[in-house]
C-alpha cells in the first residue's frame, strides 16, 4: 500500500530472435498494474545492465530460447553486482533444462520458468521477490 | 455442385434437424478452432452451395491445385521426410549427416547456429555462448568444406535455414561444389531467404528491407542462369505461426510476403516465369486438424489463382505452390512430454492430409533442449507409421468433399483476402512492416490465445488439465560441447593467417563496389567465398554500405 509500483525490465540478450514469450510476459506483467520497459531484440547483457540502472528497476526478466542462458544469466548477474546493483532480482524463461536452472540458481538467479509457465504464477513471483528485496 | 431442389431438401432437413438439437444440452466447451474461428455443429452442402467443382477443385496436378500438385500425389512418390538437423561444430554434424545418409536419407536440412544466421563469426563477441549451440557454426567456407566433406553434392539435396545471409551460404555451397567437381546447374536445394518473415515473426534480420530485397532479386536472377535446379526462397509462414498467430494469418501473411517478393522480381525486370518455379512456401502444421487441412487447401488454391490472374503467369509450374511442412513446436508441453509424440503424430498426419511435399516432425523433448537422437528416431517413425501403415496415402486428397473442410477451405481463403486488402490499404507488406501492423496483429492473437489458457476456457492436457502431482521428468537431454567456440576460433585464425591478401581484399572490394552501383552481387559473394573472406567480413561490407535494421521495441 503506497509503495511504489514494481518496475521490471524484460529483455532479450543474445541472438535468437523468439520474442512471442517476452511480449505475452511484458503485457501480463503491465496488465498486473507494473511498470514495464521491453528492450527489444538483440540486447547484449551490458546493454540490459545498462538499461536496468537507467530505468531504476526492480527486477530483470531474461527470455533466451537459444541455448546461450550459461553465459548470459551469469554475465548479467555479474554486471549488476560490478554497478553496486546487487539488489535487483534477475529473473527469467525460456528453453531451460532442469540441471541448469539448478546451476544458475546457486550463483544467485531467482526463479526461472520453463514452457507450461502461466503469467499469474510469473506475476506472483516477481510481487514476492521485489517485496522481500525492499 | 447441388441443384437447387436438392439443396431445398438439405435445408428442410436442417432446419428440423436445428430445432431438435436446440433441445440438447451441449458440454461446457470452447466450439472454436485454436485460431478462434467459430465452428458449427453440423455442416451441410447449404454450406458450400457455390462451390464449382472444376473451378475451385480441378483434380490434382492441374489448376488450381487444391487438391495437390503433383498427378498422383503420395501414389507415385510419398512426401520427402526432411529432418532439420545441425548442432556444434561442422565436423559434429558432417557426421550426422553421414549416419542420416547411410540410413538412406537423401535430403539434407541444415540448421545454423544463431551467429551464423545472423552473420557475425563465431569469435565475435556477440557470438559469445551461442556459438554451435541451436546450429552448427559456419563462419567460412573452411567450415562449409568440412560440413559436406565426403558428401556428394550431385546425389543430394539440400535445405539451408538461412535468410539474412543466404545469398553467401548459396556461395559457399557453390563453391564446396566447385571443389568437388559439380557444375552449379546441377546442385538441388533450398535456401529459406525469407527476409519479409524475419521482419514480421523470427526477427532474425542484418539489413533493411530494401537493400534486403535486392539481394533477393540477385539471387533470383543468378540461379535462373547458373543454379536452375536451386529453390531461391522458402516463403515461410512456419515462423509466423510460431510467434502466435491465427491459421488465417499464416496463410494470409505468408502468401503477401510470396506475392511481395513476386513483385520485386518483376519490378527488377524479371520475366515471372523465370523465377516464380523456383519459389517454395513452408508451413506450420499445428493442431487444430481440419483447420490445417483447410489452410494448406486455401494456399494452393489463392496462389494458383493470383498467379495466373493478377501476375499473368504462364508456365504451370509458376502457379502451383510446392510446400515444407512443421510440426508445431509452439503446441508441445514440457509437462509429460511424451504426450508430445501424439501431439505431433497428429500434425504431421494433418500435413500429409493437406498435401505436403515435405514434412520435419518435432521431438517430444524440444522444449527443454535439441532433441536427442532417441527422439528425433521416434519423430521419423512417426512419418514412417503414417506413410506405410495407416493408409492415408493411398488416395489423394481424401478429405475433398467434406463438408466442414470444403466450408473451412472458403473461410480461410476469404480472411486471407481480407487480410490482403488491408496490407493493400496500408500501402503494401513493407509499408505494414514498418507500421508493425503484422507484428501487432501477431502479438495480439498470441496473447488472447495464452489468456484462453490461463482461464482454463483452452485445455492443454497436462499443463492446465489432467496435470500429474509432483510431475518429475526424466529424460536424457542432448547436451551442448563448450569447446566449439574455442575450436572455431582456431579454425578461423588458421584460414585468416592462410588465405591470399591481395585476394581477399580484392573480393571484398568487388562486393563493396557491386552493392554501389547495383551489378549482381551474387558473383561477389562467390568470389569472397573463394577467397575465404570470412561470413561477418563480408557481410560487414553490406551493413557499412546498406545499413542495419532496427525494430522499434513493443508489446
Amino acid at each position: 500500500m503506497g509503495r511504489k509500483r514494481i518496475r521490471v525490465l524484460v529483455a532479450k540478450p543474445g541472438l535468437d530472435g523468439h520474442d512471442r514469450g517476452a511480449k505475452v510476459v511484458a503485457r501480463a506483467l503491465r496488465d498486473a498494474g507494473m511498470e514495464v520497459i521491453y528492450t527489444g531484440l538483440h540486447q547484449t547483457p551490458e546493454a540490459i545492465v545498462e538499461a536496468a540502472l537507467q530505468e531504476d528497476v526492480d527486477v530483470v526478466g531474461l527470455s533466451i530460447l537459444s541455448g546461450a542462458h550459461m553465459t548470459m544469466f551469469p554475465r548479467v548477474r555479474e554486471l549488476l553486482r560490478e554497478k553496486g546493483a546487487e539488489h535487483v532480482v534477475i529473473t527469467g524463461g525460456g528453453i531451460l533444462p532442469e540441471d541448469d536452472i539448478a546451476e544458475l540458481q546457486k550463483v544467485g538467479i531467482g526463479r526461472l520458468f520453463t514452457p507450461g509457465t502461466t503469467t499469474d504464477e510469473i506475476v506472483k513471483y516477481i510481487r514476492e521477490a521485489a517485496a522481500s528485496d525492499n | 455442385m447441388f441443384d437447387k431442389k436438392e439443396l431445398e431438401k438439405v435445408a428442410r432437413a436442417k432446419a428440423e434437424w436445428d430445432k431438435e438439437a436446440a433441445d440438447c444440452e451441449e458440454r461446457n466447451a470452447l466450439f472454436e478452432t485454436v485460431s478462434g474461428l467459430p465452428v458449427a455443429p453440423l455442416y451441410t452442402p447449404a454450406d458450400v452451395d457455390g462451390l464449382d467443382y472444376g473451378e475451385d477443385l480441378g483434380v490434382p496436378g492441374e489448376y488450381p491445385y487444391t487438391r495437390g500438385v503433383q498427378t498422383n500425389m503420395y501414389r507415385g512418390r510419398l512426401w520427402t521426410m526432411r529432418q532439420f538437423s545441425g548442432f556444434g561444430s561442422a565436423e559434429d554434424t558432417n557426421q550426422r549427416y553421414k549416419y542420416l545418409l547411410s540410413h538412406g536419407q537423401t535430403g539434407l536440412s541444415v540448421a545454423f547456429d544463431l551467429p551464423t544466421i545472423m552473420g557475425r563469426d563465431s569469435d565475435h563477441p556477440y557470438a559469445h555462448g551461442e556459438a554451435g549451440k541451436c546450429g552448427v557454426a559456419i563462419s567460412s567456407l573452411a567450415d562449409m568444406e568440412v560440413l559436406f566433406d565426403g558428401i556428394p553434392l550431385a546425389e543430394v539435396s539440400t535445405s539451408m535455414t538461412i535468410n539474412a545471409p543466404a545469398a553467401l551460404l548459396l556461395a559457399y555451397y557453390v563453391a564446396v561444389g566447385e571443389k568437388q567437381g559439380v557444375d552449379s546447374k546441377l546442385l538441388r536445394g533450398t535456401i529459406q531467404n525469407d527476409i519479409l518473415k524475419e521482419y514480421i515473426a523470427q526477427k532474425t534480420w542484418i539489413y533493411p528491407p530494401e537493400p534486403s530485397m535486392r539481394i533477393i532479386t540477385d539471387i533470383m536472377a543468378y540461379c535462373a542462369d547458373e543454379v536452375p535446379k536451386w529453390n531461391t526462397i522458402s516463403i515461410s509462414g512456419y515462423h509466423i505461426r510460431e510467434a502466435g498467430s491465427t491459421a488465417a494469418q499464416e496463410l494470409a501473411f505468408t502468401l503477401a510476403d510470396g506475392f511481395a517478393y513476386v513483385e520485386a522480381g518483376v519490378a527488377a525486370g524479371l520475366d515471372v516465369d523465370t523465377f516464380a518455379p523456383r519459389l517454395s512456401h513452408f508451413f506450420n502444421a499445428h493442431l487444430d486438424f481440419f483447420e490445417e487441412i483447410a489452410k494448406y487447401r486455401a494456399a494452393r488454391r489463392i496462389w494458383a489463382k493470383r498467379m495466373k490472374d493478377k501476375y499473368k503467369a504462364k508456365n504451370p509450374r509458376s502457379w502451383l505452390m510446392r510446400f515444407h511442412t512443421q510440426t508445431a513446436g509452439c503446441s508441445l508441453t514440457a509437462q509429460q512430454p511424451e504426450n508430445n509424440i501424439v501431439r505431433t503424430a497428429l500434425e504431421a498426419l494433418a500435413g500429409v492430409l493437406g498435401g505436403t511435399q515435405s514434412l520435419h516432425t518435432n521431438s517430444m523433448d524440444e522444449t527443454m533442449a535439441l532433441p536427442s537422437e532417441k527422439a528425433v528416431l521416434i519423430a521419423l517413425r512417426t512419418q514412417q507409421i503414417i506413410a506405410y501403415e495407416s493408409g492415408v496415402a493411398n488416395t489423394i486428397d481424401p478429405l475433398a468433399g467434406s463438408y466442414y473442410v470444403e466450408y473451412m477451405t472458403n473461410k480461410l481463403e476469404q480472411e486471407a483476402e481480407e487480410y490482403f486488402e488491408k496490407i493493400e490499404a496500408l500501402g503494401g507488406v513493407l509499408k505494414a512492416i514498418e507500421k508493425g501492423f503484422f507484428q501487432k496483429e501477431i502479438a495480439d492473437a498470441a496473447y488472447a490465445y495464452q489468456k484462453k489458457i490461463e482461464a482454463g476456457t483452452r485445455i492443454v492436457v497436462g499443463v492446465n488439465e489432467f496435470e500429474l502431482a509432483d510431475e518429475k521428468i526424466e529424460m536424457d537431454l542432448l547436451k551442448g560441447d563448450p569447446a566449439v567456440e574455442e575450436h572455431q576460433k582456431k579454425r578461423l585464425a588458421k584460414v585468416r593467417a592462410e588465405r591470399s591478401e591481395a585476394e581477399w581484399k580484392k573480393a571484398l572490394d568487388g562486393l563493396r563496389q557491386a552493392a554501389r552501383d547495383g551489378t549482381n552481387l551474387m558473383p561477389h559473394f562467390l568470389a569472397c567465398a573463394r577467397a575465404y573472406a570470412t561470413l561477418g567480413e563480408t557481410l560487414d561490407i553490406l551493413r557499412e554500405e546498406f545499413g542495419e535494421y532496427k525494430e522499434t521495441p513493443m508489446f
